[in-house]
């Protein structure tokens, strides 16, 4: 079975989740610890969300320097596919793996939604299995999701197609171009503010039109990364 | 903020006394004066502690009696109440608990070899103080008591109470209280899976703080606070020790506010969620590999608390070497270390062999970790500062023999016109307008109005189990991944009925909380309760106190669950105006699948809607009174515990049996309110007719739509299970009537409305927009309004 790392900081929230969320996709998830200079052998790594260190920093800026980052830049530098989702999205922002920053909401709450989403690239190791422009819902929750980047790095995440994922219907944090997470050129690291490992398990997800809390939308981004190393 | 200054609440020796007042110094001068009184002692307790020491206690001391003799640490006048709950006790009740009241929090075996424990408790006047670090501590403390029990904490709920919306200091509490829980249970990683907020001009200068939170454990893994085995180590680890929150059990938690409450705030705690979501996975790897023989979590009262509970939980004896406790800042004196309420910290006892690895698990996890002292068999708690003996009490007298009152009570003079001053002669409305816009009105009040501008600041979807969590009647966690094994969770109170009648009140709250968790498929089994009253020492408020607690054991009993443990809040009153007795009950139900649980409101076309129970002419104490008319007289809703129970039974076998869609309990503002809600939840429509109730029932179109009457809930049957519904209800007898249909209103729900037949017509959007208005206005009309609804 493909071994899966999730890595483990002090302030990890949503790690057993991401675990689980590897399982249900038929992966064996892989927990790693923040102080380990190995990946033990995984084929993938997932950053879960949570609040890093306590984030009393910046977002992710202390994680970001973690031991275990530095085999994870590694890797990903040698192309090992990389999810970083909310506070996992941050660190690799921090860790310079993904342009531009993430700033506290602009309405200045921490927000809980089911939010709709764009797939914009499904090239990349983590979305592949979704169809260009399809839309998905996943939970939304955080309180610093707002997206940054000058105009010069704007223009290149649109002009080369590194935007994979935008908010539809409604930009919830006012993040610029409503993106909600992006892509590297070489298509292995992708990194978001919403939780798709909330959206994986039938009773347990966002609501849809047929039943409550029965979205799995979430299922396809790890299902991608396994395709994709067993490829 | 970091090292607050220390209190000024502990007043510090004068320049020409000793630094160090020993057990020597003391008994070398009795006649030294104590600030007894400063510290929220009476004098016949200050008198009564020199009794006990046979000389005048040490400054230490002092402090450590002042803090666990205060009103909120000891229960003093609570205590001869309380005993109720432990003597109205029938085996059923007793089946499955694990841990009754008294230890940190109870526990209740589900099966499964799993275990649950859960307890609400109040943070009242530290988050009138300082609203959000109030409140966030608040979080933090109960969630500390679950982890005391060796327990994984899984969720948390809160049950708020604010002043009137519109009045100036409930914009300044709510944001903050609101902001307060959702950063620090948003930061631990917990889901916010319910609770309740209600708007009150009665809690205006005394806002109601109660905090809930529930942990999962196997059998083997729980842990009890005491302190056994001579020669094992205590050890202190989590946060440093700071300044603040010194006192703020007794000088702030025991008392009522007066002008200038601004400067009890150093007596609030400041929060660090980051801190205790390291603790709590330390001290489940300290479990998990068996390096613990007792715990106990710094709360209220802080060392003093932990040192002497530990202590007379166990063989009694204990020797502390106070210097080692870790400070943030070194020129706290002893009295203060002793008093300090800084948060996440725990206190071990850890036998010698096994030091070496509980410090090897503090330090992966980054928390420091200090040895304080040892267990010893002198059956005398001592504490040494600096070289001298500070402190050498018998423990029980700290922690166990606190002083009890049996306070005096009066009934109240007002009670019998308030009572007499019924709901009858208000005026009824004469047509279906009237009535379309009274229950649009009931919508549109503070009280009945979305709170999901407030919850939608919690992360509810943390750890992956949440089956149900607000609008839903209760929040429901799995706690099985393979089995499906749940918990249910719901909070209630009225504290406008406990005015009217505290005993029915309590019970009152009691039930609704208890079919709360019924409608999820769940079947209630335990009972934590936060008991928020004014000041004991009115004999009124007294009276109130007593007849709540007489009720909620009662009521406990014909039902047939315990009550494991909660905790009493008096004081709550600025001035002389108390508030009204609010005693908020949280019932804990379990299911053996949280795949069957039932939401509170229906997604599909055509389902049958049935309403289980009969109405009667009940609108005393009710939102309909309150609301449109601002009334509060006569007597609330008669108390049928039989009759909760049989329905409770009813909707578990019918959700068990997988009948149920929907179901929805009938509370504040009745069957109208109900039905707007449960239409409201996903946005499908409904049409009713209440032709066969009005006849069946005998009641008018005003009482069939608002009357609050217990027993009863609203569920949306499948068409296909209709027979095996009706002749379900039908063989246990349960009153059931089918009263309408549920109706999508078209492709996408452009023409979904509540339809009552004969009387009005309400489109979901026009309901929706009125329903949401309330604390939008409140919270202001940001962004978050502008881009997500």
């Amino acid at each position: 079975m493909t071994r899966v790392g999730v890595v483990t900081v002090p302030g990890s929230l949503d790690d057993r989740d991401a675990q689980r969320a590897v399982r249900l996709a038929g992966g064996e998830p892989v927990p790693l610890w923040h102080g380990a200079h190995d990946l033990d052998g995984v084929a993938a790594v997932v950053l879960p969300g949570g609040f890093s260190y306590g984030d009393y920093l910046r977002c992710g800026a202390i994680a970001a320097h973690s031991p275990i980052m530095s085999e994870v830049i590694a890797a990903a530098e040698r192309g090992m596919p990389v999810l970083g989702i909310c506070n996992g999205f941050q660190i690799l922002v921090e860790a310079h793996l993904l342009p531009g920053g993430l700033v506290a909401n602009d309405h200045g709450a921490f927000l809980c939604r089911d939010q709709v989403l764009r797939v914009e690239n499904t090239s990349t190791a983590w979305t592949s299995l979704y169809e260009p422009g399809q839309h998905i819902t996943v939970p939304l929750k955080n309180g610093e999701g707002g997206y940054i980047a000058d105009a010069a790095t704007l223009e290149r995440l649109e002009g080369e197609g590194l935007v994979a994922f935008r908010y539809a219907g409604i930009n919830p944090n006012g993040s610029a171009n409503d993106i909600a997470g992006l892509t590297n050129p070489a298509g292995n690291i992708v990194g978001l503010m919403p939780h798709p490992e909330h959206a994986t398990e039938p009773g347990f997800g966002p609501d849809t039109d047929a039943a409550m809390r029965s979205g799995t939308d979430g299922l396809a981004l790890f299902r991608s990364a396994l395709e994709r190393v067993l490829a | 903020m970091t090292d607050a200054p220390a209190s000024p609440a502990f007043p510090r020796p004068a320049a020409s006394a000793p630094a160090v007042d020993s057990t020597a110094n003391a008994a070398a001068t009795p006649e030294r004066e104590q600030p007894y009184a400063a510290l929220g002692l009476k004098q016949e307790e200050y008198l009564r502690i020199r009794d006990l020491l046979g000389r005048r206690p040490t400054s230490g001391e002092l402090a450590m009696y002042s803090v666990m003799w205060s009103e909120h640490c000891s229960y003093k006048s609570s205590k001869v109440h309380l005993r109720q709950f432990g003597q109205k006790v029938s085996p059923e009740m007793t089946a499955n608990l694990m841990v009754g009241m008294g230890e940190n929090a109870g526990v209740v075996d589900i099966g499964e070899g799993w275990a649950v424990t859960f307890k609400i408790e109040s943070h009242n006047h530290p988050s009138f103080v300082e609203p959000f670090q109030g409140a966030a501590t608040g979080v933090g403390g109960i969630v500390r008591d679950i982890i005391s029990m060796g327990a994984r904490p899984v969720a948390v709920m809160d049950a708020l109470r604010f002043g009137a919306l519109d009045h100036p200091d409930t914009h300044r509490v709510l944001p903050g209280v609101v902001s307060g829980i959702s950063f620090y249970g948003n930061c631990l990683g917990l889901p916010n899976i319910g609770g309740e907020t209600w708007f009150d001009p009665v809690y205006q200068a005394n806002p109601l703080v109660n905090a809930l939170a529930v942990g999962v454990l196997r059998h083997e893994d729980l842990h009890l606070a005491n302190a056994r085995g001579v020669g094992n180590r205590v050890v202190l680890f989590g946060a440093r020790t700071g300044g603040d929150g010194i006192g703020g059990a007794s000088i702030l938690a025991s008392e009522s506010f007066a002008e200038g409450s601004g400067r009890k705030r150093p007596a609030v705690q400041v929060g660090d969620p980051f801190a205790e979501k390291v603790l709590i996975e330390c001290c489940l790897e300290l479990y998990r590999a068996g390096l613990v023989e007792g715990i106990q979590d710094l709360g209220a009262a802080g060392i003093s608390c932990a040192t002497s509970e530990l202590a007379a939980n166990g063989e009694g004896g204990m020797a502390i070497e106070l210097d080692a406790v870790l400070l943030r800042d070194p020129s706290l004196t002893a009295e203060e270390i002793l008093m300090s309420e800084s948060q996440e910290r725990m206190m071990a006892i850890v036998a010698p062999e096994k030091l070496e690895g509980f410090l090897a698990v503090t330090s992966k996890w980054d928390v420091e970790t200090s040895v304080l002292g040892e267990v010893t068999d002198t059956g005398r708690l001592r504490i040494t500062w600096r070289g001298e003996t500070i402190v050498d009490v018998d423990p029980r007298t700290v922690a166990v023999d606190s002083p009890v009152y049996e306070r005096p009570i009066a009934y109240p003079a007002w009670l019998d016109a308030v009572r007499a001053d019924t709901s009858a002669t208000l005026p009824r409305a004469s047509d279906g307008d009237q009535l379309r816009a009274q229950l649009l009105a009931l919508l549109g009040s503070p009280n009945l109005a979305d709170k999901s501008r407030l919850t939608d600041q919690y992360d509810r979807y943390v750890l992956g189990n949440t089956a149900l969590s607000q609008p839903d009647d209760g929040g429901m966690i799995r706690v099985d991944e393979r089995s499906g094994l749940g918990v249910a969770l719901a909070t209630d109170a009225n504290g406008r009925y406990a005015y009217l009648d505290p005993y029915a009140g309590a019970q009152l709250a009691l039930a609704e909380a208890y079919r709360n968790v019924a409608v999820t498929g769940a079947t209630p089994v335990a009972v934590s309760d936060c008991l928020n009253f004014g000041s004991p020492e009115d004999p009124e408020v007294m009276w109130q106190f007593s007849r709540a607690v007489e009720g909620l054991a009662d009521a406990c009993l014909a039902l047939g669950i315990p009550v494991t443990g909660g905790n009493v809040s008096f004081y709550n009153q600025t001035g002389q105006v108390p508030i009204h007795p609010t005693p908020v009950v949280a019932v804990l139900g379990v299911i053996d699948d949280v795949g069957r649980r039932v939401p509170s409101g229906w997604q599909d076309e055509g389902d049958n809607l049935y309403l289980l129970g009969a109405t009667a002419e009940e609108l005393d104490g009710s939102a309909w009174a309150g609301t449109l008319h601002g009334h509060l007289g006569g007597h609330p809703p008669r108390v049928d515990l039989e009759r909760e129970r049989d329905l409770a039974a009813l909707l578990a076998a019918a959700a068990h049996e997988g009948l149920l869609n929907a179901a929805h309990d009938l509370a504040d503002g009745g069957l109208g309110v109900a039905a707007a809600e449960a239409c409201l939840r996903f946005g499908v429509g409904a049409r009713l007719v209440l032709d066969g109730l009005l006849e069946r029932d005998g009641v008018d179109s005003t009482a069939a739509l608002f009357s609050e009457t217990g027993g009863r809930v609203l569920v949306a049957v499948p068409r296909e299970e209709d027979v095996r519904f009706t002749r379900l209800c039908e063989g246990r007898g349960y009153p059931v009537l089918r009263i309408g249909v549920t109706d999508a209103g078209g492709e996408g729900g452009p023409d979904a409305a509540l339809e009552v037949q004969g009387m009005f017509r309400l489109p979901l959007a026009e309901l929706r927009a009125r329903w949401s208005a309330p604390l939008a206005t409140v919270l202001g009309e940001g962004a978050i309004t502008a881009a997500v609804r």
